[in-house]
Order: C-alpha cells, then sequence, then structure tokens
C-alpha cells in the first residue's frame, strides 16, 4: 500500500518542483525547440541573411546517400561501443570479484581510463596504431598484417571503436563490480553445492541478477556511443578516411562548427534527438520488461 | 545636505571623473588569432612592441584556438555584438567572410578612412593578389602566408646514388628517383605529401596553369563551378595511386600527419608548407634540401607560379573610428620591413612586402639558411595568371573535406581516380550552389 502524502498549500509542491521545471526549460527545452526553429532556417555564417525553407534542410539530408551512409557508420560504431565495452566491463568486473590480493590496485588501475579526456584517449590510440611511429601497428606488421587507418576505412573504424570502448569500460566495470557485490553470497553458494560449475552458475544467476545493472548500463553506453563519441574521432580520424569513421554527430559538429551552415547542423541534431528518444523508448518498452529488479 | 544628496554628488562626480580618465586613457583594440606555441609567442611580441612604439592605443593579442575555432569565435562574437576589431583567418574562409558584407570592414577601405600613410604597391602581389577585390583593392592584411614546397632526404638520395644537390624537377623524374631509392634499399617510399588538396589539387593546378573552377577559381563570381576533373587532374591522381603500389609514394592522412613519414626516414622526400621547415630542421637528424615542387613535364605553361596559404587578418565592423585608426596604425607597424623580415625569419611564413624580402636578403639570411627563399622564388617565379592568382569559393572549408574524403576512396583503390575527382566535383559543385543561394 502506498503512503499518500498531502500538502497543505496546494502551492508548496509546485513550488518545490520548481527548481527542476526551471532547470529542464532552460537547459533542455530551450536549446532543443532553437534547434528545432533553426532547422527550418538557412543562414549564412555571419546571420546577416535568413531565410525560412520549411524542411529543405531536412529534404536534402535525407536525399543525401553519405548522410544515410553515415546512419550505417553509426549504427556499426555504436553497436560496437556498446557491445564491446559492456561485454569487457563485465568481464573485468568478474574479474576484480575474485582477486584477493592487491584487489585495490587493480581497481583503481581499470578505473583510471575513465579520467582521461575523450581527446587524449583518441590521441593516445592514434599513436599506438600510427602506421609508422606506433608500436601495436608494427606488432600487426610483423604478423603480416599491414595496418594503414589513413587509407583503410575497416582499420580506422576499429581504431576509434577500440579508442571509444577504452575510455567506456572504466564506467561499465565500476557498476557492473557494485552489481556483483550486491548479489548475496548465499545463492551462489547453493547454486554451488547443487553442482553447478562456474560457468552455469554465472549465467543462471548471476547474470539474470545482474540485469538492472546491464539494462542501465546498456542506456548509458548507447547515448555515450552516439553523443560523446565525437571527441575521440575528431582527435584521430576527422571521420575519414573517404566517410568511414563519420557518426552522426561528428557531422553536425563538422557542418555546424567547421563548416557553419548551422540550418543543416540544426536538421541533423533533429534528427538525431529523434533516433535517440526512439531508442530510448524502445529499451524502456521492450527490453525493461526481461530486466528482474 | 542629505544623504541622498551626498550620493548623488559622489556618483555624479565619480562619472565625471571616469570620463575625464576614458578621455586620456588610450584606445584598446583586441586581436583574435591562432597561434598557438612558439607562433603564439611571436605574436605576443609584435603585439608588445606595437604597444611600446606608441601611446595612444593598446593591442591585445587574445589566442581563441586553431583556425576553424578562430574564425567560428569571431563569428559568433559578431553574431553576439561582441566582436573584436581585429581577427586573424585562413586562407579557406576568404568567401565567407568577402561575402559577409555589412560584417567586415575591408582593409584598403580602413586606411584610407584613418588616414594612415600607406602604399598598397609595396607588398608582393602573389600574396596579396590572393585577398583583393576584382577591381584589386586589399580586402583583408596578409600576416602569415605559406606555400608548400619539396623537402628531400639527402642521405638518402646519396645512399640510391642520386646527387644529393639536385631534387627531381618534374614529376617523371620524381617516379625515376622514388624507383631507384627503392630498388637501392636506402628507403623503403619514395614521397609522401601533407595536405592532400591544397598541395596536389589546389596548389597542382595554379603550377600547371589549369583552372581548379570556372570564374577565375571564383573569383569573378559566386557563380563558379569546380573543373579540377580535367584529363591532367585525373592522369596525376591516378598515377600517385598507381605509384602506392610500387611504394614510390605513400599516403600519410590528412593535414600533416605524413610528417612522421619523412621525419623517420621512410619516406625519402616529403611536400608540405614552405612553414613547415622548422618543423623539418628539429625532426630529422639528416641533412636535408628544400627545392620547388615537381611540375609535369611537357604541359604547356608549366611550371607557373604556386598559391599560398596561411592566414590574414580581417578588421571586422561595429567599433568606433578611433579604434579603426588604431588598427591602421598597428597595420602600417606590422608591415615595416624589420617587422616583417623578423617574422619571416623566425616563422619560414613569406614575407608580405618586398622590402622585408631585401632586407631579409641583405641580413644574409638566406645565405645562412639554403632552402627557405625557395618559397618566394617558386611564388614569384611568373607573373601569376587567372589560373594561379588563387582561389575563391564558399564553403571551402567542408569543400577541402570533400576532395579529402574522395581522394582517400582514391588511395584506398575504392574508386578510381576519374570516379574519386568525378564525385569531389560534383559533391563540391553542390555547396558552391549552397553557399550561392546563402549569400544572394
Amino acid at each position: 500500500m502506498y503512503k499518500r502524502v498531502t500538502f497543505r498549500d496546494p502551492l508548496l509542491p509546485y513550488l518545490l518542483v520548481l527548481p527542476q521545471m526551471a532547470i529542464t526549460l532552460i537547459f533542455f527545452i530551450w536549446p532543443a525547440s532553437q534547434a528545432l526553429y533553426q532547422s527550418l532556417l538557412r543562414q549564412d555564417a555571419f546571420g546577416l541573411r535568413t531565410q525560412f525553407v520549411g524542411l529543405e534542410n531536412f529534404a536534402r539530408l535525407l536525399g543525401d546517400p553519405l548522410y544515410l551512409n553515415s546512419f550505417q557508420v553509426t549504427l556499426v560504431f555504436s553497436l560496437a561501443v556498446t557491445f564491446s565495452g559492456l561485454a569487457f566491463g563485465l568481464l573485468f568486473a568478474v574479474m576484480a570479484d575474485r582477486v584477493i590480493k592487491g584487489a585495490a590496485t587493480y581497481k583503481t588501475l581499470l578505473i583510471w581510463p575513465y579520467a582521461v579526456a575523450p581527446a587524449i584517449a583518441g590521441v593516445l590510440w592514434w599513436f599506438l596504431f600510427n602506421p609508422t611511429i606506433g608500436i601495436l601497428a608494427y606488432l600487426l606488421r610483423s604478423i603480416g598484417y599491414d595496418w594503414n587507418h589513413a587509407v583503410d576505412g575497416t582499420d580506422a573504424l576499429i581504431l576509434v571503436i577500440v579508442a571509444a570502448t577504452w575510455k567506456q569500460v572504466s564506467y561499465n566495470f565500476l557498476f557492473f563490480l557494485a552489481g556483483l557485490q550486491a548479489i548475496p553470497k548465499s545463492l551462489i553458494e547453493a547454486a554451488a553445492i547443487d553442482g553447478a560449475g562456474p560457468a552455469r552458475r554465472f549465467w543462471t544467476i548471476v547474470f539474470p541478477l545482474l540485469s538492472p545493472t546491464t539494462f542501465f548500463l546498456l542506456v548509458v553506453n548507447m547515448v555515450y556511443a552516439f553523443f560523446e563519441t565525437f571527441g575521440v574521432i575528431h582527435a584521430t580520424t576527422s571521420g575519414g578516411p573517404g566517410q568511414a569513421t563519420t557518426i552522426l554527430v561528428y557531422k553536425v559538429f563538422n557542418d555546424g562548427f567547421i563548416g557553419l551552415d548551422l540550418g543543416s547542423s540544426a536538421a541533423q541534431s533533429v534528427i538525431l534527438m529523434a533516433i535517440v528518444i526512439t531508442l530510448t523508448m524502445i529499451q524502456f518498452r521492450f527490453i525493461e520488461r526481461r530486466v528482474q529488479y | 545636505m542629505s544623504l541622498r544628496h551626498t550620493l548623488l554628488a559622489a556618483a555624479s562626480a565619480a562619472t565625471l571623473a571616469g570620463f575625464a580618465a576614458s578621455a586620456q586613457a588610450q584606445t584598446e583594440i583586441e586581436w583574435w588569432h591562432a597561434m598557438g606555441g612558439e607562433l603564439g609567442e611571436k605574436v605576443n611580441e609584435i603585439a608588445a612592441n606595437f604597444n611600446a612604439s606608441q601611446s595612444d592605443y593598446v593591442l591585445k593579442a587574445v589566442y581563441k584556438g586553431n583556425y576553424t575555432e578562430t574564425m567560428t569565435a569571431a563569428i559568433a562574437a559578431f553574431r553576439a555584438g561582441q566582436q573584436p576589431e581585429i581577427v586573424q583567418v585562413f586562407e579557406v574562409g576568404t568567401a565567407t567572410m568577402m561575402a559577409a558584407e555589412g560584417a567586415i570592414y575591408p582593409v584598403y577601405k580602413l586606411m584610407e578612412d584613418s588616414g594612415v600613410e600607406w602604399n598598397p604597391d609595396a607588398y608582393l602581389p602573389a600574396v596579396v593578389g590572393y585577398y583583393t577585390d576584382t577591381d584589386g583593392n586589399m580586402l583583408s592584411m596578409p600576416f602569415n602566408s605559406s606555400t608548400p614546397v619539396l623537402y628531400y632526404n639527402k642521405k638518402v638520395f646519396e645512399e640510391a646514388g642520386l646527387d644529393p644537390e639536385a631534387a627531381p624537377k618534374t614529376w617523371q623524374e620524381m617516379g625515376e628517383a622514388a624507383k631507384k631509392i627503392i630498388d637501392s634499399g636506402a628507403a623503403s617510399c619514395g614521397f609522401t605529401t601533407g595536405w592532400q588538396s591544397w598541395v596536389q589539387i589546389e596548389n597542382f593546378s595554379a603550377w600547371h596553369n589549369v583552372p581548379i573552377g570556372t570564374e577565375s577559381n571564383g573569383f569573378g563570381g559566386l557563380g563558379t563551378e569546380f573543373e579540377f576533373n580535367s584529363p591532367l587532374h585525373v592522369k596525376h591522381i591516378q598515377q600517385l595511386a598507381d605509384w602506392q603500389d610500387e611504394g614510390v609514394f605513400k599516403y600519410g592522412g590528412r593535414r600533416s600527419d605524413s610528417a612522421p613519414l619523412f621525419y623517420s626516414g621512410e619516406c625519402a622526400m616529403y611536400m608540405n608548407s614552405s612553414a613547415a621547415y622548422a618543423g623539418v630542421k628539429g625532426n630529422t637528424e639528416f641533412p636535408f634540401g628544400v627545392s620547388m615542387l615537381p611540375y609535369w613535364e611537357g604541359v604547356e605553361g608549366a611550371p607557373q607560379n604556386s598559391i599560398i596559404g596561411g592566414a590574414t587578418l580581417w578588421v571586422l565592423a561595429g567599433h568606433d573610428n578611433a579604434d579603426y585608426k588604431g588598427v591602421g596604425e598597428f597595420f602600417k607597424y606590422l608591415s615595416s620591413a624589420e617587422v616583417q623580415a623578423d617574422w619571416h625569419q623566425f616563422t619560414g611564413y613569406l614575407p608580405i612586402t618586398t622590402a622585408a624580402y631585401e632586407l631579409s636578403a641583405e641580413q644574409g639570411f638566406y645565405e645562412a639558411n639554403p632552402g627557405t627563399d625557395t618559397s618566394i622564388k617558386q611564388m614569384t617565379l611568373n607573373e601569376p595568371t587567372a589560373n594561379s592568382k588563387g582561389l575563391r569559393f564558399g564553403n571551402f572549408v567542408q569543400i577541402r573535406d570533400i576532395i579529402n574524403e574522395e581522394l582517400e576512396n582514391v588511395w584506398s583503390g575504392s574508386k578510381t581516380a576519374q570516379e574519386g575527382l568525378d564525385a569531389a566535383v560534383e559533391r563540391g559543385n553542390e555547396l558552391l550552389r549552397q553557399f550561392e543561394a546563402d549569400n544572394s
């Protein structure tokens, strides 16, 4: 049974939510509506001439095969980053959970990459994989693979996926570790007594019990891959070679801030906004049902 | 006297004092620039010296990030009514700035209006030509200009049995020299290039006296269309792509990402900005030479002259006349032979006046640093033609990205040179039409 809280003054509850409403309005609704408005205009860089063009910006985008291609790149990139980020985060968390000696050191080291700025993370991996001076490129060459992310689109995509994932693994690790420690030891022990091996214990007990954490991280990682990986790409491939690593959010930046084409850039961010809203809704609607809290 | 009166009196006294103070105070001029590191310190030094040279104006140099960031910041500031007097804009932003009538104050007009003594003929035509209107009036003040040159590894040349004092002059010789180098094992790659659009398309066109676009490379009007998919361009790009298989050419990335290929000795030759001289000198342990860009033998009119890259100073509208007089004084100071020669010798950028070049020669700079005058000789090799004056295309920042992308498609083999260049021209033209529509 729920406990009903009532306020004596009918205005008080509104007053209490007012700060939250104000923040939402000023920092979310207002900029979002600005973007919506901008997306219907065409303007020169200085804002001296403005023209209302209706949906022309959108029509131009959707008629552009390269823009549609960037959807595909984004999909591959986001799925790869989210999946490998979650997989490695979980793997490290399970392993760190079992360590007895020096556990704190392991955990600290695993958390460190999170403190690295995206651009720096990108540049680090860019150096490691640099075809001329990078040690990883050198190792790859010694096993017969000619790594060159300046020319090969697949190599470049792998590079940005690795860099973006590496940065996010720590975050996932942290949450998974906390999730693992919240699982009652008695359950696992009971299963062990019943003769379940480590793998079986993990898949039938630990993994389902972790599902709220996994679900939360899934949403967060998708949003991360869609929006926050721009720094990694900007610092390494600039979207190239060709358009092999031009993800949607990078194109928004590139067209808006480099190309100063605010109308098209705004239209792209509106599309991006719609995608993420849809994705999040799908996730909450369908996947959340299978989550056991 | 009541308290209120006292306060009022105090306030008005303070206001009066404020007026008096501001009447005597120096006029402040803001200059947003994109010169980081050592170049930034040099800019600060120029500002400090200017401030010390007179007492009417205070010039404040503010670093605003890289070229694109600086330009974007200035445009955003203009939209908010907070623009600086002077902003440094890179050459590909020229068309955008020019089209912004009402937002910019053309330099020739500013110099006339402010009454500062000024001679437009003192500037090197090859540099200034890029930044003039169709009547030859100077719109912005050239500051740092450079042009691509060929750097080559003398040690590798010697090991391969080539003359280390003679770099290849033509593309045919480039190919032969590169093959000799690879066969001898002196290096595994012949040459690489930085800024591929700027070097292999834009300068390539000027150097061979062929147009990049119609309407005199866009100088004639907004209706311009690209033409860099001509047979000569296709032949050149296809040759580079073919050379990749033999190791004659190696692509190292956009901008200057290819530098390590040359520094490490992997590639024997490297085409990049003359302003990369200090970087090459600081990062290599082998002796190197600087030479002019190669040209295709048999092409009529080649070699013509190369064009510049770099940035100029634009004046933004919306300030007081007193401020603009200060800007005029500063430009006069900046153009003086001493300041220019010092800047040129320190940075490797071109001098913008003939006097600065002559002063540098007089001071023995070119003898002490062989190769540093290659850029000037190459720029001034011939009287610029409509194809080699420069280029002026709207949205060119994005178009350079398109050219980068399509060239990368050629390097990776997913397109032929013809397909890649056709696609770049087509996509570029679309952006030109957008720019035309947005600005008319």
